[in-house]
């Protein structure tokens, strides 16, 4: 699966926001850090904004920060905001027998990759960057033993 | 598993104000949680939390859970209740399966949940994490469970827990006549 530019957008800028919820950060700084155009993230940040999920913060040191929850937020809250996920299935459903057959497969394929999105948090997204710098870890984290490690 | 509680997506709708009692009840609850494996007397709060969640009340069904696993000797066999304040607030039952569906022996965890007014003080991580110390335990080291895809609060739950998508695909039909 491919996501459009302005949900990668939206999701790379979330991830900054999330990681330190108490910064203000500039539009300009993300988009130096990930390589994109400034204007094209203003308009990505303005309807993060729209939707209360970030927070627009004027003056000096301005800037956005997170206004979300980062356990209830999921990728699908994200994503669904720019792009329609799974509507392919739809378009063929009414045609020939053959694309009733494949909207049977497509929308299958659809509803595991909403069932994805839907279930995977911003605090998930966080913790599973995390784990890719300590790759020992076992597959499945136990709690206790991440907390005792933030702890230490 | 709890639908019709599903949590509430996207932005943080509580004001400060009511945020605070809920916090410092977690708080209190957190500092007197008590994970254990269930009795007998524990039987008609895990009927009521689970017939709360699922609205359906399966009485039988709990009882026969409970003489399989709450009396259960087998190693890796476990149903263990959460208990706060003298009351049991959740509950979560898993097994060892060996090679079923040809994979090696493993956990699986096939029920759990916390009373709604006791979620978000990690009672249902503390829950997971005792299964998953007993399936250690009985020589296991992977961990597993199966759930509807539109469960989204405890797939969530399961995500936020380090739990990943397996290598098994759930297939089904419906059996005409």
């Amino acid at each position: 699966m491919k996501l459009q530019q302005n949900s990668m957008l939206a999701l790379y800028s979330l991830f900054e926001f999330a990681a330190d919820p108490l910064r203000h950060i500039s539009a300009a700084e993300i988009a130096e850090k990930y390589r994109v155009s400034p204007h094209h993230l203003a308009k990505v940040l303005a309807e993060l904004a729209r939707a209360g999920i970030v927070q627009s913060v004027r003056g000096v040191g301005g800037g956005y920060r997170f206004a979300g929850n980062a356990r209830r937020l999921t990728l699908f809250d994200v994503i669904s905001r720019f792009e329609d996920i799974g509507s392919g299935a739809d378009e063929r459903r009414d045609r020939t027998p053959a694309d009733r057959a494949l909207a049977v497969v497509l929308s299958e394929i659809d509803e595991i990759t909403k069932a994805t999105l839907q279930s995977i948090t911003l605090a998930t997204l966080l913790r599973l960057a995390e784990r890719k710098i300590d790759a020992n870890e076992p597959a499945v984290a136990s709690p206790s033993t991440r907390s005792a490690r933030r702890a230490a | 598993m709890p639908r019709r509680n599903a949590a509430p997506a996207g932005a943080a709708r509580r004001t400060k104000a009511n945020a605070v009692e809920p916090i410092a009840a977690a708080a209190r609850q957190r500092r007197d949680l008590t994970i254990r494996p269930v009795r007998r007397s524990d039987l008609e709060a895990v009927i009521a939390i689970d017939a709360q969640v699922t609205g359906i009340e399966k009485r039988d069904y709990w009882r026969s859970i409970y003489r399989r696993y709450g009396e259960s000797t087998v190693p890796g066999a476990q149903f263990l209740v959460a208990e706060s304040a003298g009351e049991v607030v959740g509950f979560a039952i898993g097994e060892v399966r060996d090679w079923e569906f040809g994979a090696p022996p493993c956990g699986w965890v096939f029920a759990i949940d916390v009373r709604p007014d006791a979620r978000l003080a990690g009672i249902g991580s503390r829950l997971l994490a005792t299964i998953c110390a007993g399936f250690r335990r009985a020589g296991v080291r992977k961990v597993r469970t199966m759930l509807a895809s539109d469960n989204t609060l405890i797939l969530s739950f399961f995500r936020s827990q380090g739990m990943m998508a397996g290598r098994f695909i759930p297939l089904e039909m419906d059996l005409e006549g």
